[in-house]
């Protein structure tokens, strides 16, 4: 399987599987059958802005946007999408 | 956000607990909160399995089940201290009418939600009604590629319902999540049980060795298989995961009996799952009681809440300071927190031993028998008591001796 992020990559959510905060856990969490993971607080900005319409460069956009005081964000979103690929949470859309 | 925050990310928590069989999980984390809730609505079942792990004396909770408004009040209560997986499961909870309504309620709270489903009484019109409720996902319990076996074991005819219960849950969108009990009479067919998953598109199976409680306690010596067989099927599950190609995540759970340390049972008492029982008992695990002098809560007269963090039962075995040795100085605990107190009783007749799967506990001994048993004709040859009212009837009423008086308490 290839795993390399373009910029111009469309990801969504895998099938089955949801996001949600949680109230409880102050957190993120990705559900889905027989399990599920607590993102902290930059992989869920990361999920959040997948909506089957930004690509990987919109949402590196955004998210430089959204926290300009944060240096060379852009490895970290790739590593997060790369981790989430490799992990089935999300797909290409 | 920081950099940091950014590129450090995940908590992966793989929790597969729910299965029919399962006392034991994978999971790391501690947690004060009941992630996972298991609503056990009903332990009425049209199947009659061996190697069930509902309590032999389940007979007793079948007139006493609660409301579907109590039932909605507990789902409501769980979500606020945290729960958000929940298992409705049983028995078969499809014998309740009243599913439809859970899953509503379930999705209007947000939990994810999973029917744990021998697939008996699941209808085009019921599996509509769950989707559009909401219902996450459907877990279908399978038992063998071959109609002799799976009516064997369950001693229902019910191979072919089970493929076709297969098909709905696919063509309704659901992913397909199989559960498959291993025991002697399938382990040999493990090749062809994942050929079978995954012909019929399951997206994840579980191969749950069988634990032994409740019914498969009893029936140990007919059930377990040899250690070779064990491996053996080990080294067919990983040569499939790597050479079919297929995208199906296999869990394979591993029988403690064959292993020397213990499983990290329930991932720690009172530590992420809360089950409620039929008649609203509340319950760190699903055979909690067969420990002695324990007062469990009931969610008819009793807050949630304080179940969970106050009750002296939840209490009891959180944590490590209730170990005596050799787990108290062991430099393993954390691992497995001193194994499974409902395995340890049943076995021992001391709730706070080390489990007896463990090579360092004293009571080892009792587990390298019960693996000889198993392979001793004449006792292997005793006949199955499957799981029956009947058979329930009859060891309330202290019949088949023979059968459970080995043990400390009643499986
Ligand atoms: S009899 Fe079989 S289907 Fe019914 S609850 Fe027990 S294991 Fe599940
Ligand atoms: S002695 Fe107790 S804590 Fe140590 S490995 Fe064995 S069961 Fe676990």
């Amino acid at each position: 399987m290839d795993n390399k992020i373009e910029n111009s990559d469309i990801y969504t959510l895998s099938l089955h599987h949801r996001f949600q905060w949680e109230e409880a856990q102050s957190s993120y969490v990705i559900l889905f059958p027989e399990g599920m993971v607590k993102l902290h607080g930059g992989a869920g900005e990361v999920i959040k802005r997948l909506d089957g319409k930004a690509t990987v460069g919109d949402v590196i956009a955004d998210l430089k946007a959204a926290f300009p005081d944060a240096e060379n964000i852009e490895k970290d979103i790739i590593g997060m999408f790369e981790l989430a690929l490799s992990k089935a949470w999300i797909r290409k859309a | 956000m920081t950099q940091a925050s950014l590129g450090e990310s995940v908590v992966q928590k793989t929790i597969h607990a729910t299965q029919t069989q399962n006392n034991g999980v994978a999971a790391s984390v501690t947690q004060t909160q009941p992630l996972w809730l298991l609503a056990e609505v009903t332990y009425r079942c049209p199947l009659h399995c061996a190697f069930c792990y509902n309590p032999t004396d389940y007979d007793k909770h079948t007139q006493n089940e609660l409301t579907t408004e109590q039932w909605i009040q507990a789902l409501r209560d769980a979500r606020k201290l945290g729960a958000i997986q929940l298992g409705i499961s049983g028995g078969e909870p499809l014998l309740r009418d009243d599913i439809e309504d859970i899953v509503v309620e379930a999705r209007k709270l947000g939990y994810y939600s999973n029917l744990i489903t021998s697939g008996v009484g699941l209808t085009e019109k019921r599996i509509q009604a769950f989707k559009e409720g909401g219902l996450d996902h459907i877990q279908l319990s399978m038992h063998d590629i071959t109609e002799e076996i799976n009516n064997f074991i369950t001693n229902t005819k019910t191979f072919e319902l089970k493929k076709k219960v297969a098909a709905m849950i696919k063509s309704h969108g659901y992913p397909m999540v199989l559960n498959v009990v291993i025991h002697r009479y399938n382990i040999g067919h493990m090749k062809e049980i994942l050929e079978m998953a995954d012909a019929l598109g399951a997206e994840y199976i579980e191969l749950a060795n069988t634990q032994y409680y409740g019914w498969s306690l009893v029936n140990r010596s007919q059930l377990m298989p040899t250690k070779e067989q064990v491996e053996e099927a080990e080294r067919i599950t990983n040569e499939f995961r790597e050479k079919s190609g297929s995208k199906m995540k296999i869990f394979f759970v591993v029988p403690d009996y064959f292993s020397d340390r213990p499983k990290k049972c329930m991932n720690g008492w009172g530590e992420v799952f809360m089950i409620v029982t039929a008649n609203g008992d509340v319950l760190p695990c699903h055979s909690a009681r067969v420990l002695p002098n324990m007062q469990f809560p009931n969610v008819k007269d009793t807050d949630l809440g304080w179940s969970w963090k106050d009750s002296p039962a939840f209490n009891k075995y959180r944590g490590d300071s209730w170990m005596k040795e050799p787990c108290r100085t062991c430099d393993e605990k954390e691992k497995d927190l001193g194994g499974c107190r409902c395995q340890t009783f049943l076995l021992t007749g001391d709730a706070e031993a080390a489990d007896p799967v463990c090579s360092k506990s004293p009571h080892h001994h009792l587990i390298e028998q019960a693996i000889l048993d198993s392979r001793n004709p004449t006792i292997a040859a005793q006949p199955i008591v499957f799981r029956n009212d009947k058979n329930s009837k009859r060891i309330i009423a202290g019949e088949l001796k023979e059968r459970v008086n080995e043990f400390h308490a009643l499986p």
